[in-house]
């Protein structure tokens, strides 16, 4: 079983005259434990490919598979509980690290797990440890004002990967870091993905960020026009 | 891990500032509570430390309190030979202002029958007034000491006892001397307007041809007699024997035709409803503009600290959240805040309802009715915040 399987894949934003093509029929499958590369141009739909994946913009056409249930076929499919598939099945990594800014780092994490019903003392503890696992022991009270640009990414990730979903999906997530920071972020990325067997779809217009992925997709205007497999 | 608290804790210096500013918004509210509740305290003060059954008053008046009545003293027998009635004294009121320490001295003075009832209902210091002239028992809102003198009329009294909280229907402090004493003060003039007086009867009398010198003598002594007495009071006050019908009283004292016998409950209707009727509707309008204004405020409030969140509302809708963690902390901080805000409001009203000017009296049903009302309106304040949070789309998370 995949864990992300698109077929003809199309979202198109607005209507009629104004009407922009973001995504055309990208067809591809991604299996657990997969690390996948998507690079393109500013405004060729990378974003929009992974946000039509990972449940927060409705796909114009085309289906949508996460780890083996159709979510998407021609839009929603009816009665779908979007949220609790984002919460036990996907982890998001953002540009902007995206941490609530009144939560300290060890409750950023925290507050991932216990949406997702874990107890309080169960979740805290978890968090900790996977922040301690990032080298972040000594940063669980601090506010995320108080971290660094890559110290902010990496509770980002751990946020991301506290459930163990089965797709992580993260949008160029080295941009706000310098190269240095940025390479650490994207080892540690794969690392953890590898660790979980969990399928990761990782953005950039950076090909220097790509290296050890098992595939990349170019997109260029709406369209993956080309991938090569290491 | 209760979301609300930790933006509160992060922002708590904003907190705690609009939560002061709301608790002295909603302090105000309280202390126009107990200022309507003190109105009637007042109001009714002087009534209640009488302890009498019916009021006698000038007919066709609402005497002695909303309008002026003039009774004569010895009216008073009649009264106490009523089959039913126990006890009857007259009791004589005047509101005064006189200068003192270079401030104007207003107090509402109280002159009773030393061996009736309706004198000074508890002595806190010194004494009670023991001797028929020139004795004073003040309310300790006056600020006087024991042994000082103050000029009435025309004469010196002497404070020889402070009593507790009297005040008038107005809310002035209330003192007492002897019926004589007031009686004075109220009637007696100076010896200029005396002589003025008598000359103009010798004078008015000496013009009448069928008089003799005698006789207009005799006359003109006796009707200055009658313009120098003083013996009129504002009111009667009866108590009833037990067991006796008030109903067959005052037609009793009605039928005499000069004169109209209050009951408590009338009495009490004519001051609550008729005299600070106005004041208490100026204070409940002001308390419900209060409260609207507070509304306001704790809607803005709300709702910017939402549009503050946005992003993180996005944020907490992408990785999953269930509306109610997102309701929840929106409610839950519009409630804190209201909480709070009403602790700060009570706090601070506590601390100073005893020294304003006028008696403010808080009673628990009010300040819990209050902490209803600013429940209420903050879980409907909050609302704007929560039907912004709710169309907030996941993807806002991504820009920016
Ligand atoms: N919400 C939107 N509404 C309308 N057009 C959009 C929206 N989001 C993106 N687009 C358009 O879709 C195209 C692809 O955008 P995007 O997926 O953000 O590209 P990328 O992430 O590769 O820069 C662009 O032309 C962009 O202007
Ligand atoms: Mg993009």
């Amino acid at each position: 079983m995949y864990a992300i399987e698109v077929d003809k894949l199309t979202k198109i934003y607005g209507k009629g005259e104004t009407a922009v093509t973001a995504i055309a029929d990208a067809t591809f499958q991604v299996s657990p434990g997969e690390l996948v590369a998507i690079l393109g141009p500013s405004g060729s739909g990378k974003t929009t490919l992974l946000t039509s994946i990972g449940l927060i913009n409705e796909p114009t056409h085309g289906k949508v598979v996460i780890d083996g249930a159709t979510v998407a076929d021609e839009g929603w499919l009816p009665g779908i509980d979007l949220k609790r598939l984002r919460r036990e099945k996907l982890g998001f990594i953002f540009q902007a690290h995206n941490l609530i800014p009144f939560l300290t780092a060890v409750e950023n994490v925290m507050i991932a797990l216990e949406i997702n019903h874990l107890p309080k003392t169960e979740a805290k503890k978890r968090a900790a440890e996977l922040l301690d696992s990032l080298n972040l022991g000594h940063r669980l009270g601090n506010y995320p004002t108080a971290l660094s640009g890559g110290e902010a990414q990496r509770v980002a990730i751990a946020r991301a990967l506290a459930n163990r979903p089965k797709v992580i999906l993260a949008d160029e997530p080295t941009a706000a870091l310098d190269t240095e920071n940025g390479k650490n972020v994207m080892t540690l990325l794969k690392k953890l993905a590898v660790e979980n067997h969990s399928a990761i779809l990782v953005v950039t217009h950076d090909h220097r960020m790509v290296e050890g992925f098992d595939r990349i997709f170019h997109v260029n205007d709406g369209r993956i026009t080309g991938e090569k497999s290491n | 891990m209760n979301l609300a608290i930790r933006d509160i804790r992060y922002h708590r210096g904003r907190f705690i500032l609009t939560s002061i500013g709301l608790g002295l918004l909603l302090g105000v509210v309280m202390s126009m509570g107990g200022i309507y509740r003190g109105l009637f305290a007042d109001a009714l003060a002087v009534l209640e430390f009488t302890k009498a059954d019916i009021w006698v008053v000038q007919q066709d008046t609402n005497g002695p309190f909303a309008e002026n009545s003039r009774i004569p003293e010895d009216i008073k027998y009649r009264i106490k030979a009523v089959p039913g009635v126990a006890e009857a004294s007259p009791l004589s009121f005047q509101t005064i202002q006189i200068e003192r320490l270079g401030k104007p001295f207003r107090f509402f003075l109280i002159g009773y029958d030393l061996n009736g009832f309706g004198g000074p209902p508890l002595i806190v210091a010194g004494r009670n007034i023991r001797q028929k002239r020139y004795e004073m028992v003040v309310a300790k809102a006056m600020k006087m000491e024991i042994g000082e003198k103050i000029h009435l009329g025309l004469h010196d009294y002497t404070v020889v006892g402070i009593t507790g909280k009297v005040v008038s229907s107005g809310g002035d402090p209330a003192a007492y001397v002897s019926l004589a004493d007031a009686q004075d003060i109220q009637f007696k003039k100076d010896n200029d307007a005396i002589r003025n007086d008598r000359e103009r009867i010798g004078a008015n009398l000496a013009g009448v041809q069928s008089l003799s010198p005698a006789q207009a003598k005799f006359l003109k002594q006796n009707i200055a007699g009658i313009t120098e007495s003083t013996h009129t009071v504002n009111t009667v006050v009866a108590r009833l024997a037990p067991g006796a019908d008030i109903k067959a009283v005052q037609e009793r004292i009605r039928r005499w035709n000069h004169f109209r016998p209050i009951s408590v409950e009338e009495q009490t209707k004519i001051l609550t409803k008729g005299m600070i009727e106005k004041a208490r509707m100026q204070l409940g309008l002001f308390r419900i503009i209060l409260l609207v204004i507070s509304a306001v405020i704790i809607s803005l409030i709300i709702y910017t600290s939402t549009l503050d969140k946005i992003k993180v509302i996005a944020t907490l809708k992408l990785i999953g959240s269930q509306n109610r963690v997102i309701i929840g902390m929106i409610l839950q901080q519009s409630l804190l805040m209201g909480a709070i805000a009403y602790g700060i409001g009570y706090a601070l009203i506590l601390l100073t309802y005893e020294n304003f000017p006028r008696r403010i009296v808080l009673e628990s049903f009010d300040l819990q009715a209050l902490f209803v009302i600013v429940m209420a309106i903050c879980m409907i304040s909050s609302f704007v915040g929560i039907r912004k949070a709710l169309k907030v789309e996941p993807a806002e998370a991504l820009g920016g």
